[in-house]
């Protein structure tokens, strides 16, 4: 009860904790969540959210860390070039590993995430570790590449609302273009669409996953930019797997990955507020993701559309 | 030379292999069903926590037990998931991983005594095993080690001969190439491969209690560390056959082993750069194996 009690005051009791704990988690969530539905929506399962965003992390930080005189909106804007290129180069090594070497993407994006790991770890204690060289993070960041806050005193900040100009976006994208269509088509029967003649399967789903990849980097370089200001290992408590929840309760529809990132947002705050106040570990979030990930599948029976996916 | 580097080298790889190979085998029985289990990461840890708590209950011998139920427990939700609800199966595996770790980190941090931190976990050393371990070299590699491995000795063999000369060998092949066939033929094939998942998971679970009882000497969260991911990449590069299989565990040993003897070696690289050697030896592997190889038909469907 007072666990419970906590988790509502750490996630909702007050303007601080939606403002600057729940939003404030539900933004990266957004990105990746919306990195995982665009991934999924073309047929690719993308499990490498979490390297993607690291990577993003990276480039994000280097970026930031190399142009201390800029001024702010180039710093930032070139932030979230580095960010985006940096997790869609990521994605694009699962990608080219799948087009030319039918490397299942499950696996190779997983053995990514491995390796971004190992590569963070060496950066922070390498080539972008702080001039003291003692602690393992990079310097912090100048003022300029310290991203706008969006209400005075709280913690939100920019990335919440480019999340939701993202979201936004891709919903327009996947709904409305002749892109979009191409990757629902891809992505709802593969075999249908490369007979229908119009469609370069392969391409498409390339594009797909490297954009996918883009998405996740936002995250990364919208935790450097708007939270911690540095570079650090921890910069991710597996945001990319609770991706997979968020867009698979969303339906796989951008608009819903909005409200499925807030409430994984809430649920990681309250679960914070939890640990802090009653004793009760962040982790136990991860029982609850992975509970609402088998509840979910019970309900929809997700093999359904992948039979007709695989044109069985 | 040769004693200094080489020898303790190879005894690692065997020593590091060692879960490996449980966890592959696993993972191999299971894909020949048809299934990808991408839950064993979910079942290795599952393991290596039920192995501590059952160490600190009942012993060494108990806590190996207590590994392959906590990961044949871990695997029957996703067996009743795959099988019975019919969900996909990659998202499925991937949830129950999540889970496995959840629960894991949840129960350490809950109760750190009954997982056994600072408390003297009950492990089993190596074992020199009488006249086969006086052979040079040979004998301190393969002969000198962990009960674990000695079980893997037998049970590679094993498997590969139910596989390949059994009726229920026979029916575990024929459902992963075509369940409908295999149905057709009078084999229950949600059973089969709710069985196969099962013993994949046991397997998990042991591979988590090697971790645990016959390497670490303690739990950690996390300390599973993408080694049931790396078994389905075994599989692949073991062809999917039991001999196969145990060989590319001895593989991948040996690149996680490279660290031991680049550090014996004081070569001045950055000790990251070794632990990313197994994953970028995975992605190598797969990309230049696949297409040789033959995955079963049916295989994630």
């Amino acid at each position: 009860m007072e666990a419970l009690l906590a988790f509502w005051d750490g996630a909702f009791g007050s303007a601080f904790a939606v403002l600057s704990a729940t939003l404030v988690r539900a933004t990266p969530l957004l990105f990746v969540g919306l990195a995982v539905a665009l991934a999924f929506r073309a047929g690719v399962l993308n499990i490498g959210a979490e390297g993607q965003l690291v990577l993003g992390a990276i480039g994000a930080s280097a970026v930031a860390l190399a142009t201390p005189t800029w001024p702010r909106a180039l710093v930032v804007l070139a932030m979230l070039l580095a960010g985006a290129a940096a997790g869609g180069l990521w994605a694009g090594i699962a990608a080219l590993l799948r087009r030319r070497f039918h490397v299942l993407e499950v696996i190779s994006t997983i053995m990514l995430n491995f390796v971004a790991a190992a590569l963070v770890s060496w950066m922070v204690r390498g080539p972008l570790q702080e001039p003291t060289r003692v602690y393992p993070m990079s310097e912090s960041f100048a003022a300029a590449a310290r991203w706008p806050f969006l209400v005075p005193g709280q913690r939100l900040h920019l990335g919440f609302a480019l999340g939701l100009l993202a979201a936004g976006m891709l919903w327009f994208v996947l709904r409305h273009t002749a892109a979009g269509f191409r990757i629902r088509a891809v992505g709802a029967g593969p075999r249908a669409a490369a007979s229908a003649g119009a469609v370069d399967v392969s391409r498409v789903t390339a594009r797909a996953f490297i954009a996918s990849g883009a998405l996740a980097g936002l995250a990364g370089a919208s935790e450097v930019g708007g939270v911690t200001w540095a570079l650090y290992e921890g910069i991710s408590p597996g945001y990319g797997y609770t991706a997979i929840a968020v867009a698979l309760l969303a339906r796989l529809d951008p608009r819903w990955v909005v409200v499925t990132a807030i409430g994984f947002g809430a649920l990681e705050a309250g679960g914070a507020a939890m640990q802090r106040t009653a004793g009760v570990p962040a982790v136990a979030v991860q029982i609850v993701t992975a509970t609402t990930l088998l509840a979910v599948l019970g309900a929809t029976r997700w093999r359904a559309r992948r039979r007709r996916e695989a044109g069985a | 030379m040769l004693e200094l580097l080489l020898v303790p080298f190879l005894e690692a790889t065997i020593r590091t292999a060692t879960p490996l190979a449980f966890a592959a085998l696993g993972e191999l029985v299971s894909e020949r069903a048809g299934v990808i289990n991408l839950g064993m990461e979910g079942a290795i840890i599952a393991g290596c926590l039920g192995g501590a708590a059952a160490a600190l209950a009942g012993g060494s011998g108990i806590g190996y037990l207590g590994a392959a139920a906590a990961g044949l427990a871990l695997a029957s939700v996703f067996a009743f998931f795959v099988v019975r609800v019919g969900s996909d199966q990659i998202i499925t595996g991937t949830a129950i991983t999540v889970l496995g770790l959840g629960v894991t980190g949840t129960v350490f941090h809950l109760a750190p005594t009954l997982v056994g931190v600072g408390a003297a976990l009950p492990t089993t050393g190596p074992i020199a095993l009488p006249i086969l371990s006086h052979i040079p070299v040979v004998g301190r590699v393969l002969f000198t080690q962990p009960a674990p491995t000695y079980a893997l000795y037998v049970l590679v063999p094993l498997v590969a001969w139910w596989m390949r000369h059994t009726h229920a060998g026979l029916a575990l092949r024929a459902v992963g190439e075509s369940p409908a066939a295999a149905a057709a033929a009078g084999v229950a094939a949600g059973r089969v491969r709710a069985l196969a998942i099962a013993f994949s998971g046991a397997m998990g679970g042991l591979c988590g209690g090697t971790l645990v009882l016959a390497q670490v000497g303690s739990f950690n969260e996390n300390m599973s560390a993408g080694r049931g991911f790396i078994a389905i990449a075994i599989v692949v590069l073991g062809r999917w056959t039991p001999w196969g299989t145990a060989g590319a565990a001895l593989v991948f040993g040996a690149a996680f082993a490279l660290q031991y003897l680049v550090q014996s070696l004081g070569l001045a690289l950055p000790y990251q750069l070794f632990l990313a050697m197994p994953y970028v030896l995975t992605l190598v592997l797969l990309a230049t194996q696949r297409g040789r190889a033959v995955a079963p038909a049916h295989l994630g469907r």
